[in-house]
């Protein structure tokens, strides 16, 4: 019988990305612990503390490892296993054992190993039921201390795909991460701290995947994208994914070359190369590709989210959760911008004729202050726990900008009068509208940076909307009218002392990066996936 | 005895490392720390049976402490519980 090539076997993707390779099977030795009966309990029970000891130190040197490797986030789980093991139910429970029933302190930690970890395995929470693994983790390290073995994860020579039934995050580490190509467990969720560690080594991980046994050493494709194992792939799925495995690599170098590199051109002209969020969750991408700091946190996000005008509290929670883990670098918070466009049925607006020149951003802000303050109040608690700069859109008038500034000094007693700390956030606005290019000179001296939203200043520029197909003909995104505009945004900001930068889609097109920095631009914010790209661009610069 | 309510903000509730944070915290203090929810009460200073609790964003836990140091204690717990959770 031929065997069947070009197998697929769906699974759930942990981490996306492409490899090729071996496949290489971990088999736990299944470990039978035996219940011995002993006389001195007592001997048992120092067996028992200090092999506790041993588990702990051990457990300490994976720390510091995983710490070098994948950062404090991701090594604080051998410090909670660590605390595990200090844990009085489970040392008790184990103490117990031995005493009552006289039995061998092998058998004692693995009967409280099972019983705690199927306590957490019967929960009814997805991320609990994940914790499983670590009681047994731990269990299984402290009987292999006992049984007086060293760890052992088995080494390979050649790079592979690997294939294991589960994976404790203490295996995860220890593998020699220039031997893995990828990871592949039959069991495990999103949630376990392989795919997480997967996730932060940029390792292609795939869960739940019902692979049959006896696959070492067979060649396949782990697709982390689609979640899916290909087990001896044929000629052309090999060829397709090859070239797909060449364009990450590309990227993956860029990454190495540039992820923590200054964005800098050869004579030494320096931007500062920030990223564009819509919520807490693109924080990872941000850091994982190297951005270096928050251009533009769309906040329009925590009003679409919910049913109601969402609270100063939750509000207050989410900045300070990004400028927290953003950890000193400058996180710019644009403040409401929704509009007949965006709608949001709570905030009731009308349908109008022409959103685009309608009721919209800080026109709503101004005319419902009482929104605006409570958004403007969490901004400002939230500065207390890390860089925040705030910017508001769809400035026209000086009168708005010192409208706004009115509002803040307001915000700023209230908090005073509450001794409610807040720090000193710089406070800039955007540039999309004619109107704020042509009178920028006039705002400049009011405001801490210049934000140039391209977007918009594109369409309201060349009376252009871009979602219509039919003026494709007469749309240019590099219109030498946008183009003088931002000479003109830059020269005005310089000319207060104030920096100047680009937050819209213009900002990611490599084709005028260098331009933009010949023109003094000072900060490009664009999308994480194009960090690299842009920064690989001024970094070649003369 | 001292205590508070506190509404848990954390996406993943009390989770393995604010659990352990938590009981490096309570163990600093001779006074009984508590958590309850609902019909489920553990030691602030166990680990395991916090995270046995399962608690997760949104839901109330409320945190007793009594013995010498209570007053300290309440305040830290407060405290650790604004910034972890």
């Amino acid at each position: 019988m031929a065997e069947e090539r070009n197998k697929i076997i769906e699974g759930k993707s942990a981490f996306s990305g492409i490899a090729i390779g071996p496949i290489r099977e971990l088999t736990k030795k299944n470990k039978v612990v035996r219940r011995n009966h002993v006389d001195d309990a007592d001997a048992e029970l120092k067996r028992f503390e200090s092999a506790k000891e041993q588990a702990i130190e051990e457990l300490g040197q994976l720390y510091e490892k995983a710490l070098a490797q994948v950062g404090e986030e991701n090594a604080a789980i051998f410090e909670v296993h660590q605390m595990m093991l200090e844990d009085e139910d489970y040392c008790d429970s184990v103490h117990n054992i031995i005493t009552s029933q006289q039995v061998n302190a092998e058998y004692a930690v693995a009967s409280t190993g099972d019983n705690f970890s199927e306590m957490f395995a019967s929960m009814d929470d997805e991320y609990m039921k994940a914790r499983a693994a670590d009681v047994k983790d731990i269990s299984e390290r402290l009987i292999r201390v006992l049984e007086g073995k060293s760890e052992d994860v088995g080494d390979s020579q050649e790079a592979s795909i690997i294939l294991a039934d589960d994976l404790a995050p203490s295996e995860t580490i220890q593998l020699d991460r220039s031997k893995i190509l990828a990871f592949v467990t039959r069991a495990g969720s999103t949630n376990s701290h392989t795919a997480i560690l997967a996730r932060t080594m940029n390792i292609p991980a795939l869960v739940c995947v019902p692979a049959e046994e006896g696959l070492d050493g067979k060649q396949a494709i782990v697709d982390g994208k689609q979640g899916r194992l290909i087990v001896d792939p044929d000629e052309a799925t090999l060829k397709e994914y090859e070239a797909k495995l060449k364009e990450e690599q590309r990227h993956r170098e860029l990454l190495v070359a540039l992820k923590d590199k200054a964005t800098r051109t050869k004579s030494g002209r320096e931007i500062r190369l920030y990223a564009n969020i819509g919520g807490v969750s693109d924080v990872g991408a941000v850091l994982m590709n190297g951005a270096e700091g928050i251009g533009l946190f769309r906040s329009e996000f925590l009003y679409l989210e919910k049913d109601e005008y969402p609270s100063e509290e939750d509000q207050f929670q989410a900045y300070r959760k990004v400028a927290e883990m953003m950890a000193g670098k400058q996180v710019i918070i644009r403040t409401l911008d929704i509009g007949a466009d965006k709608k949001i049925d709570y905030f009731s607006l009308d349908t109008e004729e022409n959103p685009a020149l309608g009721y919209r951003a800080v026109r709503i802000c101004l005319d419902r202050p009482e929104i605006f303050k409570t958004q403007l109040r969490a901004l400002y608690r939230a500065s207390a726990y890390g860089n925040i700069a705030i910017m508001v859109p769809m400035i026209i008038s000086r009168w708005e900008v010192l409208k706004v500034k009115d509002i803040i000094e307001e915000v700023k007693a209230e908090l005073t009068a509450q001794k409610i700390p807040f720090g000193n956030p710089e406070f800039g606005i955007m540039i999309e509208t004619p109107a704020a290019v042509v009178i920028a000179d006039d705002l400049a001296p009011e405001v801490d940076f210049f934000s140039i939203g391209t977007n918009d200043l594109t369409q309201y520029t060349l009376a252009i909307d871009r979602q219509n197909a039919k003026l494709d003909t007469f749309y240019d995104a590099h219109h030498p009218a946008v183009l003088k505009m931002i000479q003109m945004i830059i020269d005005s900001a310089h000319k207060a002392g104030i920096w100047a930068g680009i937050c819209g889609e213009l900002g990611a097109d490599t084709e005028l990066t260098e331009q933009f920095v010949n023109m003094g631009i000072d900060e490009l914010s664009v999308s994480p996936a194009m960090v690299l790209p842009v920064r690989e661009r001024v970094v070649e610069m003369d | 005895m001292k205590s508070f309510e506190y509404v848990v903000k954390d996406e993943l509730g009390i989770h393995a490392r604010p659990a352990g944070l938590l009981t490096k915290e309570a163990k600093k203090f001779s006074s009984k720390i508590m958590l309850k929810k609902e019909d489920k009460e553990a030691d602030a200073s166990k680990l395991l049976a916090i995270m046995a609790m399962g608690v997760k964003k949104d839901m109330t836990v409320t945190v007793t402490v009594e013995g010498e140091d209570e007053d300290a204690a309440f305040t830290a717990m407060q405290e650790f519980f604004n910034e972890n959770l």
